[in-house]
């Protein structure tokens, strides 16, 4: 359409090489050599079978978030709940965990439905609060998040405590038929990982190839006149907020069988505000939403590092992130400024 | 003070918009751009305005030439721009929406705003809201405007739509005046009466090319030959079938706010039959419409869609029950904007749960071909003209239909485009389709109406057989004076 291919490529590269060059002027200033520590950050992530599959497990839970982020931006809606959906469906697949007798297939299989479900409810909560009540889906995903994350806590220190102590460092681990198996002497359950590729490819199928693909973003376009030709407008919300709210239900089920093996306090752990700016950046198209929230998960696993080699402070990799969502974000409304679609009536 | 344009050029995708127009207009010209729609007339005066950056080309003012960045920098270069629909802050009074824009105090600014006024002989209340005052009051506030931030040059889109016809009278006497102390004044319009009575010279485009200019007045058959690369047709109107049963009806119905809504209206539509609705803007056309297509909701009253109550349902209820309605905001309310026209026709025609895109291409092609919709199946519908996105409202529209509501139908669109789009909508009734419009075009109304409903602060005031009517009645009635 409009734009050459060079400037679709300066749009990629240029927010990373001005993000770069602000991370190393940042390390500068905190004298560490630049260079040294992004290489570090590097090897943290990708050298190694066991950080590499510590990174490939941050990427999971984020991936999937991110697909279901995709149908609720499709529909228009600002999803910003989805820290909490994420939290509800951990509660809901420790409470399958806690309660679930029998062998490992069916209390997994519980496990991840009950996540769905736990996080489909908070979904749809916003849904109808938005529908029906008008109430802005961002405050109200917001209220519900706080609601999620206050149970959580009560939970963990409260009916779910450990057997003597109430400590906020979580629940008891789960037994071990709820954790999902993992492979190559590492931390990496394929299931996981599986779990994640086959739902952004669905995703993607979905809202290239079906009615309700096109349905959503008939309604994220303009809800009036979607209605008008014939698309249910209000029950296509509510299905788009069912279908994130329970994929971030999914993500909090991985993060507690694959990752954490326990209900904690910070279970979601600012994943679901990593997704909205990894499908930001991904311009809400779900085939940029895997690659970018690797690039992601991969800062934070490996900035770890920088702690461990350099005694900074890991939180430097949140500000690389930080730094590379502002400036991405920047240089594509700049670059459609410049091409005047920004400015078309 | 000479505006020259030199070889601007304007692509939206594969559409040249504007392909290398040229123009040069002495200081006191009373101007015209004419053309059919998607002729690049809109995008060439947003580049004047600088709503819109040109790919190539000069605008050159007075020898200078002048960058055209923004419409703040068009203004401070001296060009004005009154939009269709005036851009005023409606919560704000007048006195607040003159300033805007301006460093100067309230006090000045105030009496600055009345003395301008007056002189074109404008009656403006500062401390009016602007929500109260009429579209003609708001176009004079906005031209007082832009004449005090200095401006050389102005340009108007269509001003006489929704403007009363004294309204008008005072418009053009307002720009003879200015042309005559030396503003350059382009007048954007479809109405080649107006054009012919206002303007001194005229330049004609077709496809985004200069295509001819001609000094004014002209005749009106001349002009449209030039406009068209064929002469326009108006379709013949076969007369109403008398014998349709009922198919809608409103009894006493109250429903839209205060200001724009209807008041206990009583209406009955036949099968096969054409309502006009006519009024000044906002005197109830618009809920009544709404109203019947079930996205107002209704305070009083009953609706009935042949013979079934449907008071209070959805607009997709009324939708399945076989009323359509082509909304006047069509970008607002009737088309999605960022989804191709391809996506469109799929959405209204397709019922299958997964997409075969290959076929829905097909079917769009077959729809612009069987619409004549400037675009390609990969246009998004908020990349097309207006007459083209009308065009394409029209071919979303189902087959099989009971009732068809349509707001201002060719507002925006040229003669032949007009003709088009009615023939179309006439063929429907052979299937008993019931029309219900509403124009601001009195010659509309009595040409393609059998009946003719007038709004006054809406109530409907008087009904009317189109045959036995003529412009002038209409016009009084409009007004809200009935006669005896």
């Amino acid at each position: 359409m409009t734009g050459s291919i060079g400037a679709r490529i300066a749009g990629l590269v240029a927010p990373v090489i001005v993000a770069l060059a602000a991370t190393i002027g940042l390390l500068l200033l905190a004298d560490a050599p630049p260079f040294e520590a992004l290489k570090l950050i590097g090897e943290g992530a990708f050298s190694g079978k066991t950080r590499f599959a510590d990174t490939l497990m941050a990427w999971a839970p984020v991936a999937i978030a991110g697909a279901g982020l995709v149908v609720t931006f499709a529909a228009g809606l600002w999803n910003i709940g989805v820290e909490g959906q994420i939290v509800a469906g951990a509660i809901a697949a420790s409470l399958a965990a806690r309660t679930v007798p029998g062998d490992r297939g069916l209390v997994l299989t519980v496990t991840l439905a009950g996540g769905v479900i736990g996080g489909a409810l908070w979904g749809g909560a916003a849904g109808v609060l938005k529908v029906k009540g008008k109430v802005n889906e961002i405050f109200g995903g917001i209220g519900l998040g706080f609601v999620a994350q206050a149970f959580a806590t009560y939970l963990i220190i409260g009916p779910w405590k450990r057997s003597g102590v109430a400590s906020t460092s979580g629940t008891e681990p789960f037994r071990p038929e709820t954790w999902l198996p993992t492979a190559f002497d590492t931390r990496l359950a394929p299931i996981a990982i599986g779990l994640a590729l086959a739902i952004l490819i669905g995703v993607g199928l979905v809202m290239r190839g079906t009615r309700f693909g096109l349905r959503l973003r008939a309604v994220g376009s303009n809800p009036a006149s979607a209605r008008l030709l014939g698309v249910p407008a209000d029950a296509t919300t509510m299905r788009a907020f069912l279908v994130g709210g329970g994929l971030a239900g999914l993500a909090g089920a991985v993060i507690v069988t694959g990752v954490q093996h326990k209900l904690v306090p910070a279970i979601a752990g600012g994943r679901g505000f990593l997704a909205v700016l990894v499908v930001l950046l991904a311009g809400y198209r779900v085939r940029w939403v895997g690659p970018i929230a690797l690039f992601f998960a991969a800062i934070s696993v490996g900035s770890s590092q920088l702690q461990l080699r350099l005694d900074l402070d890991s939180s430097l990799g949140a500000v690389i992130q930080g730094l590379l969502v502002l400036s991405a974000v920047l240089f594509g409304g700049w670059f459609a400024k410049r091409q005047g679609l920004g400015r078309q009536t | 003070m000479t505006l020259s344009v030199e070889g601007i050029t304007k692509r939206f995708g594969n559409l040249v918009a504007n392909d290398g127009i040229s123009l040069e207009l002495p200081a006191g010209t009373l101007h015209s751009i004419l053309g059919e729609n998607g002729a690049g007339k809109s995008t060439l005066m947003k580049i004047l305005s600088g709503i819109v950056s040109p790919d190539s080309g000069w605008v050159i003012l007075d020898g200078q030439p002048i960058a055209l960045g923004s419409p703040e920098q068009a203004l401070a270069a001296g060009i004005g721009m009154l939009h269709q629909e005036p851009l005023v802050c409606l919560p704000f009074t007048a006195a607040e929406n003159f300033r805007l824009g301006s460093r100067r105090s309230v006090a000045a600014s105030t009496a600055e705003l009345v003395e301008t006024g007056s002189r074109f002989g404008f009656r403006l209340d500062p401390a009016a809201v602007t929500r109260s005052l009429s579209i003609g009051e708001r176009q004079q506030l906005e031209i007082v405007r832009l004449l005090a931030a200095g401006i050389k040059v102005l340009i108007l889109d269509e001003p006489t739509s929704g403007i009363t016809i004294n309204q008008r009278r005072e418009l053009f006497a307002a720009l003879h005046r200015l042309a005559g102390e030396g503003l350059t004044v382009l007048f954007v319009s479809h109405k080649l009466e107006e054009v012919n009575e206002l303007c001194t010279s005229v330049t004609v485009l077709r496809r985004g090319r200069v295509v001819g200019t001609s000094a004014l007045p002209r005749r009106e058959e001349d002009l449209v030959e030039m406009m068209f690369e064929q002469g326009s047709l108006i379709p013949t109107r076969a007369p109403a079938t008398e014998n349709g049963g009922v198919v809608a009806e409103l009894i006493a119905v109250s429903s839209g706010d205060e200001r724009t809504g209807i008041t206990r209206a009583d209406l009955q539509v036949n099968e096969g039959e054409v309502v006009g609705l006519a009024g000044l803007e906002g005197s109830g056309q618009g809920s009544l419409l709404r109203a019947l297509a079930g996205t107002a909701s209704i305070q009083r009253g009953r609706v009935t869609i042949g013979g079934r109550d449907v008071t209070h349902r959805t607009a997709q209820r009324a939708a399945e029950a076989g009323i359509s309605f082509l909304p006047g905001g069509r970008l607002e309310e009737g088309l999605l904007p960022g989804l191709t026209i391809t996506e469109h026709i799929e959405l209204a025609s397709n019922s299958a749960r997964f997409l075969d895109w290959d076929a829905a291409r097909l079917r769009a092609i077959e729809a612009i071909d069987a619409f004549r919709i400037k675009g390609s199946p990969d246009s998004a519908a908020d990349q097309l003209s207006g007459g083209n996105q009308q065009r394409l409202l029209l071919a979303l529209l189902p087959p099989k239909l009971k009732l068809l509501l349509m707001e201002h139908p060719t507002r925006g669109l040229d003669l032949d485009s007009a003709a088009y789009v009615w023939g179309r909508l006439l063929e429907r009734r052979k299937d008993g389709t019931a029309i219900i419009f509403s124009s601001a075009d009195i010659d509309e109304l009595l040409t393609y109406s059998d009946r003719i409903l007038v709004l006054f602060e809406g109530r409907i005031i008087a009904r009317l057989a189109a045959r036995d009517t003529d412009a002038e009645e209409v016009g009084t009635l409009i007004g809200g004076r009935v006669t005896a």
